[in-house]
């Protein structure tokens, strides 16, 4: 729809015609402000917690075991430069040897969530699913943040 | 020909040289969810008189829900 309506506008006369070829999808995936109707409900971006740990693959779990410690948390998201998710660092994998890179140790290809997901229907999904936490990223993979089920319950204010 | 453009450059025209955002969708969707700032002209009603609003001289941008 939008190609024609961009040759529809150079024939009328426009000299800078741009298409937004990924559209509103692309840019509600990427948790970017919206209006309309529906622009206030909330979704799983709002929840989710931004100040996550991360590390790189070529990191020894040891390090990172203890800077997520002291950070407080019991999970840590392996990203690369461009803040992309490649796997993830539960308690368990956070127990590996100390001297293995995170990239051998990590669980691959986490399931991830798009940020404009209505919240609701995500507590109801982690609830039937017994998922603590769920991670959130962009449509192109950029870490948002995690997602858990206690906080998308409180902003759904949906019934433990 | 019209330039195929994605989020950052939508971001950067939009900030950097005032482009005008165009909805293309029907009304209905329009008026559910649509980009900041965007107005709304369904492609059925893209014509001469619809367009007479727009500031020439600025960057369009066209979208509609995704790569349809």
């Amino acid at each position: 729809m939008s190609p024609r309506a961009a040759w529809r506008l150079e024939g009328l006369g426009f000299e800078r015609v741009y298409d937004y070829v990924p559209g509103k999808a692309d840019w509600f995936a990427s948790g970017l402000p919206k209006e309309g109707r529906l622009a206030s409900v909330p979704a799983i971006g709002d929840a989710a917690r931004r100040e996550v740990p991360t590390c790189a693959p070529v990191e020894k779990i040891g390090v990172v075991r203890e800077r997520v410690r002291k950070m407080g948390w019991d999970r840590c998201v392996v990203v690369n430069k461009e803040r992309v998710v490649l796997g993830l660092l539960r308690e368990k994998e956070l127990l590996s040897d100390p001297k293995v890179p995170v990239e051998e140790a990590m669980r691959n290809g986490p399931a991830t969530f798009r940020p404009n997901e209505p919240v609701g229907n995500m507590a109801k999904r982690m609830q039937d699913l017994e998922a603590t936490a769920v991670l959130v990223t962009t449509s192109d993979g950029r870490l948002v943040g995690l997602l858990y089920r206690e906080d998308a319950e409180h902003l759904a204010g949906v019934q433990m | 020909m019209p330039t195929a453009i994605f989020r950052d450059g939508v971001c950067r025209l939009v900030q950097e040289e005032g482009a005008q955002l165009v909805d293309v969708l029907p009304r209905e969707e329009y008026e559910e969810e649509h980009l900041p700032g965007a107005i709304n002209i369904p492609l059925k009603e893209l014509d001469r008189e619809t367009i007479a609003r727009f500031n020439r001289d600025a960057p369009v941008i066209v979208y509609c829900h995704a790569y349809q």
